[in-house]
């Protein structure tokens, strides 16, 4: 069983991605189920996609402790879902902090150091740049693109299957700048 | 050729391929996709109701008329339907009938999490509740069978991760089913106590040969296993049983009610320690018990909130010897970080509006909508909010109870959609009943919080067809409120001077606070706004307005983010640092 979780703050882009990765899991054959709950996705909330596939999928969530990526497209989202992530696993980060509003109105404090934070706890985890890699490759708003290619790197499926998955996801004027975006991410180490 | 779709997408192919006529619904998570995707489909006619009484109303009248219907709504819909449900449950039905109730366990974007298998039994109507996409087809499929076979209208209970969750689906054929001739039939339709009372018969004979249908359909079945442990289980709980307690005996429940007696007993019977595994309330559980039979439940799992896969495990990890599956939780690296609440989106209509009501400190009776965010920090604007339409209703209370002083630092608000489903019934009230109310009713053109669905006020169907648009000025002032006035929330001054006007007044008035969703005003878009940061005393009032754009750095104000310069913080900051990107010679 493959568990991943990908999550962020409404209005990132991470069901987009999530309908990607789930398009390239398919195409390989899988059983395959995905859970979003995305009632408060465009108010700028906490959202998470889950997605689990195998031989045989039963449940839509993944347990605490089970996720064999989390892909974080915040830092604090990052520190949030870290006891979904199982021993060994992996922890993809952007490197982007949005405040919240209890940190807004100075009722809360943005932790210091998330990725010390995350590493203390012993996760093996891989910081991005992804704004910067997205503008690297053309595109400011890909980066999104850019973060599936970072996770590409860390599952089993081939190179075409995600390109051919971001073709038809996306509108054909966006294409080529999601396509950079991704590939600059696959790069990165 | 299977397709991955969500059970909502699932319960609308199903309509769809059992030859539905008609779709009827009123938006509300986690059940809006559902008569959304129905739309697309040619053969089906489907329409946004008013409410989801008048929605189910439409099925009813569908299926006197012969046709396939399906009606859905949010669980506490079903409490705006139970009149029509209840005695639809008597009628029966001529085309086949499902009332889709999506629950929400958890409240992921509800007030409550009531358990909706109890109306099914309440109104005595079966209820089918399926597990995942391919069931939540099928089922849909089954329900109509159901529902024309024994007379009956039936349920069809989801929840959130049912409806929200994709899964593989095998796509099926329509069947397409030609009319019947319309026959009246009084005795069935209309319930005057005469026809009514042969009809509750018939609701009790319908009651007892569906609990023989019960022992043998396929929708209930048993997974036999390891006979040391037998759960009986259903909808999402099912799935975390069979995947934390691979080779546990299974009694899955498809017909939630009524119940099988007899396959339940025997497989009591045949197990050595029982459990039952549901999420809410003790709905099975009770009838075990009632049974006699020695059933472990609500000792061991939650009443409240959603199940997950790790509780079903520890729970049972707990009685039995079984390894609990998933290892335990890693504690995380600190101490918990700070929640991140969904908030009113940059260039919101509703910003300004609660800032004003919190400065002038009223008491605000609040209602169902984005606008509910008004409670949040640091608007922290509402006193209330119960239900849909509850803002103008409570308000009406709060003045009959402290008197007419009160009323003057007092108001309802209620979003324009909401004011249609159940808004304008109250507002007749305060009319009826000489009250100086206050109603602000937020105009944003949209149904927002499920996700931008049109209705009467905007005057387009569900299929975007621009016809006539409710005016609410005209309806307001046709139940009898003399003052009504409309004012752009944008404008913070002219919102405050019109307010001070209105409590004044010892009479009802309306303010309809008028402006696009800023998610679909394109035309609305403007320049970015930075902060000047030499002009910036870091007084923080701009802070008050609670907009995601802003936040602190080294005892400033900064904008970052998704700004469309709507200008609010502009209007409130006193040194006047907050200007058009290009001039705070910002680069952002």
């Amino acid at each position: 069983m493959n568990n991943i979780l990908i999550a962020g703050v409404g209005g990132q882009g991470t069901i987009l991605a999530g309908r990607i990765l789930a398009a390239v899991i398919l195409e390989a054959g899988y059983d395959l189920k995905v859970s979003e709950l995305h009632g408060m996705a465009q108010r700028g909330g906490s959202v998470v996609t889950q997605a689990r596939w195998g031989e045989r999928v039963f449940s839509p969530i993944v347990a605490r402790g089970e996720a064999d990526v989390i892909l974080a497209f915040e830092k604090l989202e990052a520190l949030r879902w870290l006891p979904w992530l199982r021993p060994g696993g992996q922890m993809l980060v952007n490197d982007q902090r949005i405040d919240p509003m209890p940190v807004v109105t100075g009722a809360a404090a943005y932790p210091e150091d998330i990725p010390a934070l995350l590493m203390a706890a012993d996760a093996a985890v891989t910081v991005c740049d992804g704004y910067a890699l997205a503008r690297r490759s053309g595109s400011p708003k890909a980066v999104n693109m850019v973060l599936l290619g970072l996770l590409s790197r860390h599952l089993e499926f081939p190179a075409a299957a995600w390109e051919d998955a971001i073709r038809q996801a996306g509108p054909e004027k966006y294409l080529p700048a999601n396509l950079a975006a991704f590939r600059l991410g696959s790069a990165e180490q | 050729m299977k397709q991955l779709m969500t059970g909502n997408e699932a319960v609308a192919r199903g309509a769809w391929e059992a030859g539905v006529r008609v779709v009827s619904a009123y938006p509300g998570t986690p059940s809006t996709e559902i008569t959304e995707n129905a739309a697309r489909y040619a053969e089906i006619y489907a329409e946004w109701s008013p409410n989801e009484k008048v929605a189910l109303e439409v099925g009813i009248g569908a299926s006197v008329a012969g046709g396939r219907a399906l009606t859905a709504m949010k669980h506490v819909g079903v409490n705006v339907a139970a009149d029509p449900l209840f005695t639809v449950a008597y009628t029966g039905v001529t085309g086949g009938l499902v009332l889709v109730s999506a629950d929400d366990p958890g409240m992921h974007s509800s007030q409550n999490e009531q358990d909706n298998r109890h109306f099914g039994r309440a109104a005595k109507i079966p209820v089918l509740e399926p597990s995942d996409s391919q069931e939540a087809k099928d089922f849909t499929v089954a329900a109509f069978s159901l529902s024309e076979e024994y007379d009956t209208p039936v349920m069809l209970r989801i929840t959130t991760r049912v409806a929200h969750s994709r899964s593989l689906v095998e796509l099926g054929p329509r069947s397409e089913r030609p009319l019947p001739p319309y026959v009246k039939d009084a005795r069935k339709y209309v319930m005057i106590p005469a026809y009514a009372r042969p009809r509750h018969a018939a609701v009790e004979a319908r009651l007892t040969a569906l609990r023989e249908l019960a022992e043998t359909t396929p929708l209930n079945r048993v997974e036999w296993g390891d006979k040391s442990v037998g759960i009986v289980t259903g909808g999402i709980a099912y799935q975390y049983v069979k995947e934390t307690q691979p080779g546990a005996s299974v009694l899955k429940l498809g017909l939630a009610f009524p119940l099988p007696r007899r396959k339940i007993t025997e497989f009591a019977h045949s197990v050595e320690r029982l459990y039952v595994a549901e999420e809410l309330e003790d709905f099975w559980e009770g009838y075990l018990r009632a049974w006699g039979l020695p059933v472990r439940g609500k000792e061991i799992f939650p009443w409240t909130g959603e199940l997950q896969p790790e509780t079903v495990a520890s729970a049972l990890a707990a009685e039995t010897d079984r390894p609990s599956s998933p290892p335990a939780p890693r504690p995380a690296a600190a101490a918990d970080p700070p929640a991140r609440p969904p908030v009113l989106c940059p260039g919101c209509p509703h910003r300004g509006l609660f800032y004003v009501l919190s400065k002038m400190r009223l008491t605000v009776a609040g209602d169902i909508g984005c606008y509910t965010l008004g409670c949040l920090e640091p608007l922290n604007a509402l006193d209330t909010t119960i239900c849909m339409g509850a803002s103008i209703g409570a308000a009406i209370g709060m003045e009959k109870t402290r008197g007419p002083e009160f009323a003057q630092k007092l108001v309802a608000v209620i979003g324009d959609s909401t004011f249609i489903h159940s808004g304008i019934t109250g507002l007749i009230d305060a009319v009826y009943n000489k009250t100086q109310t206050t109603l602000l009713i937020l105009d944003n053109r949209t149904t927002g919080m499920t996700g931008h669905q049109d209705n009467p006020v905007t005057g387009r169907t569900l299929q975007g067809e621009k016809y006539r648009e409710i005016d609410l000025t005209q309806l307001c002032r046709a139940v009898g409120v003399d003052r009504v006035t409309t004012v752009d929330p944008f404008d913070l001054k002219l919102m405050e001077q019109t307010l001070r006007a209105e409590l004044a007044a010892a009479e009802p008035s309306v303010i309809i606070a008028r402006r696009k969703c800023a998610l679909i005003d394109r035309e609305a878009a403007r320049p970015p706004l930075a902060v000047d940061r030499d002009k910036c005393t870091g007084c923080f009032r701009c802070m008050r307005l609670g907009c995601p754009c802003l936040s602190r750095q080294e005892k400033k104000a900064v904008i970052a983010g998704q700004c469309v310069g709507c200008g609010l913080c502009s209007q409130v900051c006193v040194p006047g640092a907050i200007v058009s990107a290009g001039e705070a010679g910002e680069t952002l």
